[in-house]
Order: structure tokens, then C-alpha cells, then sequence
């Protein structure tokens, strides 16, 4: 039998399930990311730097910029930066693909954000080590909003 | 597909040198409701490779985070003189090449 209290206490939970968006990636979720980019191994946060504007009014197009501190020799370069986020429906972001021929471990680009949220920038170095770097940023116009 | 690329002209041997690209592309990610209030379908640029002396110098893979009219900006060494070749490759299949010609000495 249906009693007021259980149907209240129905009531009031749907539209908390209702407001749950699946499609939208979590911290958890672009922790599994980092995970399968580094194949776990052990990420060092240091080296990289992460240059993105602590406040944006537009998520539609956020400057990013990325460095790691490399002398990009022959045995000793950056193979790759991937760029991850908190929020938006997917946690990568972009990849940067760097050759000894690159000469600097330096990259910009423009991304979206789905709010504010913190960005992480993980680098594997070619001695197969992680290094990262991470930062907040305040959105306060998100991306994948109709306007 | 519109582009602008900035390679410089010339180089000194051994300079690494700044390239941009910006081009001119949606950037669908899928997630977007079109007027008729269906989801427009993703197409991406996933890959932009840049190429020179006949290696790969610098390689980028975009996921639907990156913004509308994607732009770059990455280093190449200069070593000799020839071409800077920027390819790109879409969802939909369309891949563009383009080159840039850089005097090094």
C-alpha cells in the first residue's frame, strides 16, 4: 500500500534523478583518462607549465597554452601532452605529439569549457616518465550552452 | 576549408621557429541541438600533422574540447631549406595538405 509518506518521499527524489546528466564526464571519469594515458604508471606534478586564464567569460573559447621544461634532444624530449578536463561530456581534451625536431615542448591552442573546473595537463617525457601540471579556471559563460 | 598559416620565410640553421594555423571549421561535437531540435551530428577535426624534411615534427589529436576554428601554435627547428607541409583530417573524410616554403642560411 501506498502511504503519503512513501509517495512524498517519491515525489521529492525523481526530479533529483531527473537533473542527473549521464552524459557528462566527472572528475572520476577524467581520472580514468589520466589512468589510461599513463597506463598507471606514476605522474610527478612539476615541469609543465599550464597557462590558462584564471577567469574566462566564454567557454567557447578558452586560450591554452602548455610547456614542459625539456632540452628536446635526440634521448631526451617530450613525446606527448594530453590536456584533460573535469566537466565537459568528455574528459579528454587535446593531444600534442612532439618530435626532437619540435625544439621546444610548446604548444597553444583554443579549447571549450563546460564550466568552471580544473584542467590538467599530464606530459610523457621519452625516458617513459609522467609529469603534470593543473589548473582552476573560472568560466562564467559555459561552453555547449545555447545562446 | 578556409586557413591561414604563419611560417616564417626565412630562418637561421638551428632556429626553432614558430608555425600557426588557424582554420576555418565548426567543430561539431555532437552534443548540440540544431533548430530542428535534433542532435547535429558530430564531425571533428581529429588529426592536424605537420610534416618537414620529410619527418614528423609535431602531431596534435583533437577531441570535440577543442573550440570552434581551431587554431595552433607549435615550434619546428630549422635545418634546411624546403617546405613545411600542414595536413589536417576531418570526420567527414576531408583531409587537406597544405605547405609553406622556409629559407634557412
Amino acid at each position: 500500500m501506498t502511504t503519503r509518506r512513501a509517495f512524498l518521499a517519491g515525489s521529492l527524489a525523481t526530479p533529483l534523478i531527473l537533473r542527473m546528466e549521464p552524459a557528462f564526464a566527472t572528475p572520476e571519469e577524467m581520472q580514468n583518462a589520466i589512468d589510461a594515458f599513463t597506463g598507471g604508471a606514476e605522474v610527478t606534478e612539476g615541469r609543465v607549465e599550464l597557462d590558462i586564464p584564471m577567469l574566462v567569460e566564454n567557454g567557447n573559447t578558452v586560450p591554452l597554452r602548455v610547456a614542459v621544461d625539456s632540452p628536446m634532444t635526440d634521448d631526451d624530449y617530450v613525446e606527448a601532452v594530453a590536456i584533460f578536463n573535469e566537466i565537459n561530456p568528455l574528459p579528454d581534451t587535446v593531444r600534442f605529439f612532439f618530435t626532437p625536431l619540435s625544439g621546444r615542448a610548446e604548444a597553444q591552442t583554443r579549447i571549450r569549457l563546460n564550466g568552471t573546473q580544473h584542467v590538467h595537463a599530464v606530459a610523457r617525457l621519452s625516458d617513459g616518465s609522467f609529469w603534470s601540471a593543473q589548473t582552476n579556471v573560472v568560466v562564467t559563460a559555459p561552453a555547449c550552452r545555447e545562446v | 576549408m578556409a586557413v591561414m598559416i604563419n611560417v616564417p620565410e626565412t630562418a637561421a640553421p638551428g632556429e626553432v621557429v614558430e608555425v600557426k594555423i588557424i582554420i576555418s571549421h565548426p567543430m561539431e561535437t555532437g552534443f548540440r541541438t540544431g533548430s530542428d531540435g535534433k542532435l547535429v551530428p558530430r564531425n571533428i577535426i581529429h588529426e592536424l600533422t605537420c610534416r618537414y624534411m620529410g619527418q614528423e615534427v609535431f602531431r596534435a589529436e583533437l577531441h570535440p574540447a577543442v573550440a570552434a576554428n581551431p587554431f595552433f601554435s607549435f615550434f619546428v627547428t630549422a635545418q634546411e631549406s624546403g617546405e613545411v607541409e600542414l595536413s589536417w583530417v576531418d570526420e567527414a573524410g576531408e583531409t587537406v595538405t597544405e605547405t609553406r616554403p622556409i629559407e634557412v642560411g
